[in-house]
């Protein structure tokens, strides 16, 4: 003991001074967490407690009352929303997929892979109506009408980047061990990568799609340049289409108590949709997914 | 160099204490054989660093050749030159010539080669398929689509794995204990009916029992099978070659018949790593 130098010495106020440096770190970090799931929950409540009033069977079934009146749905929008999702998908997936697993199995390191890949997640950062401005420019206007082949276009853009970071963060995940293994067989590297790499990966991917998928229904901004909104059902691929987070901007904004109250429904139902669809996927794809040791 | 194996070694070697070779399989049964493959004047280089110095080995058809050395010697980059494996990575260079049957594996179109010279891997890779479904890949990409059933069950009764798992093919491979999945993998590479046999460490993650029944295997499959075996494990290797290769720090030291070279090894080195000295 005697030989030990002075800084190795335990001396009773650094102990005490620890714990209290622990007990703040503690505390503050716990703080934090009450605060922010504080904050999400009165959210959540504020929507339940003004928006409740509005949502019945003929909420969902309807299409809009005339302006100011009461009643009516918001039925348009549903629709609209699972047809502009089901257009930006078709676009998103397999361009998205595509450049993932030219990134993650194909890229060399050389300068074009890198190029890709700073230009992948500088697409995520960038604010979406750029996606809208770029939509309404190259369709919109020699169209000359807003339509939901543009909204899906925009949101699809939107969602390229998204799945090409997900599908490369995923296919990497997947041991090499694996790819070697096809490899040794004689299974050429395409092979390899659709049968077995993708495969293996597949709940990520499809983790990575459903996220896709609930961030470009979020999306409001790119699809009043492009999509527009419609108080009726929409009459073609081509013509102005309804989104819910359009209807619950145009209800916001309006003057009438009626449209505040529906405003809120709608949302509720968004964040409860959302909600649901994460939980759902959680539940289906806790098993199933390779990893490396 | 390996052409004749003297039949006592598996009395007389004091180190295979351990399971010995089963009853009824001569390992000087099969008759003198020729080189099967020839590596002559092989340079590797991973980036700058050279891990392979002028290597000239030959491979005996239907013998088990094994390679020892320490971590790091070399051996296992040397096995995956034979599979031509190191393609897989960037920034590798190989000078020199391996050669199949009188003819250079590296002009020859590697999907095609890789289907005779089969590999099997130190940890088990098994595809998350299922045992079926593995052990049909290497059929199905070589276009066999229909009646698989009777090819998987060979491979897996050539790879002491049927009787276990014969009852739940369609299961997950991932199910198994991992001295099945080992198997599994050695099925999956015997599905396609391989010339050449790699093993880079097959056993190095196995239980003693799981190590005994695929150590079996290799002295049944060289009837049909040229083997080539790494393995850390002396006594291994002791047990189921015909000719060791010892390698250190990238050269190849010393290649005998296996008993010669655990018994009176020719090199100084080679008796200091197989009496424990180094390694």
């Amino acid at each position: 003991m005697a030989s030990r130098p002075e800084v190795l010495r335990l001396n009773q106020s650094s102990d005490i001074r620890r714990g209290l440096t622990g007990m703040l770190g503690f505390g503050s970090s716990i703080i934090a967490t009450l605060l922010s799931l504080g904050a999400l929950f009165s959210i959540l409540a504020y929507l339940v407690v003004h928006g409740i009033g509005a949502i019945n069977w003929a909420f969902f079934v309807r299409e809009p009352a005339a302006v100011g009146e009461a009643g009516g749905g918001i039925a348009p929008s549903l629709v609209g929303t699972a047809i502009l999702v089901t257009l930006a998908s078709i676009i998103g997936f397999p361009f998205g997929i595509g450049v993932g697993i030219y990134l993650s199995e194909f890229a060399k390191e050389n300068l074009f892979a890198r190029f890709t890949r700073v230009a992948i997640n500088t697409f995520i950062g960038v604010p979406s109506i750029i996606a809208g401005i770029f939509v309404y420019f190259i369709l919109v206007k020699p169209t000359n009408t807003f339509s939901a082949v543009a909204g899906g276009l925009a949101l699809g853009i939107i969602m390229i980047p998204i799945m090409a970071r997900t599908t490369e963060d995923v296919l990497r995940m997947v041991p090499d061990s694996i790819r070697e293994a096809a490899l040794a067989l004689g299974a050429p590297k395409w092979r390899v990568t659709m049968g077995i790499v993708l495969p293996a990966a597949r709940a990520g991917v499809i983790t990575g799609g459903i996220l896709a998928v609930a961030r470009v229904a979020g999306e409001t901004a790119p699809l009043i340049l492009t999509a527009l909104g419609n108080e009726y059902f929409p009459s073609g691929l081509f013509h102005p289409i309804d989104e819910i987070t359009l209807r619950i901007l145009k209800y916001a904004r309006g003057p009438y108590d009626v449209w505040h109250e529906q405003a809120y429904g709608a949302a509720l139902i968004l964040v409860v949709g959302v909600a649901l669809g994460s939980l759902l996927l959680r539940l289906t794809t806790r098993r199933g997914m390779v990893r490396n040791e | 160099m390996a052409a004749s194996v003297k039949p006592t070694f598996a009395k007389e070697e004091p180190m295979t204490a351990v399971p010995s070779i089963p009853q009824g399989i001569s390992i000087a049964a099969a008759p003198e054989t020729s080189a099967r493959m020839k590596i002559s004047s092989l340079d590797f280089y991973y980036g700058k660093a050279q891990a392979l110095f002028k290597i000239n080995l030959n491979i005996a058809s239907n013998r088990v050749t094994a390679l020892i050395g320490p971590s790091g010697c070399g051996k296992s980059t040397l096995l995956r030159t034979l599979n031509r494996m190191h393609e897989t990575l960037s920034h590798t260079r190989l000078t020199g010539q391996i050669l199949l049957d009188g003819e250079n594996i590296l002009k020859q179109d590697v999907t095609r080669y890789r289907r005779r010279v089969g590999m099997v891997f130190q940890r088990p890779n098994p595809f998350p398929k299922s045992i079926y479904d593995n052990v049909a890949y290497g059929l199905r990409i070589n276009g066999h689509k229909k009646s698989l059933d009777e090819a998987v069950e060979h491979s897996l009764r050539r790879a002491a794995l049927w009787d276990e798992v014969k009852d739940r093919l369609n299961k997950s491979a991932y199910g198994l204990s991992g001295g099945q999945q080992q198997r599994v993998c050695i099925a999956r590479a015997l599905a396609v009916d391989p010339e050449v046999l790699l093993l880079d460490e097959p056993c190095s993650a196995l239980d003693p029992i799981s190590t005994a029944k695929i150590e079996e295997l290799l002295i049944q499959l060289k009837e049909n099978c040229t083997i080539v075996i790494v393995t850390h494990n002396m006594q291994q290797a002791a047990r189921v070659s015909d000719s060791t290769a010892f390698m250190l720090t990238g050269e190849l030291v010393e290649f005998s018949p296996t008993p010669q070279l655990f018994t009176t090894p020719s090199d100084p080195r080679t008796e200091a790593y197989i009496t424990g000295r180094f390694g």
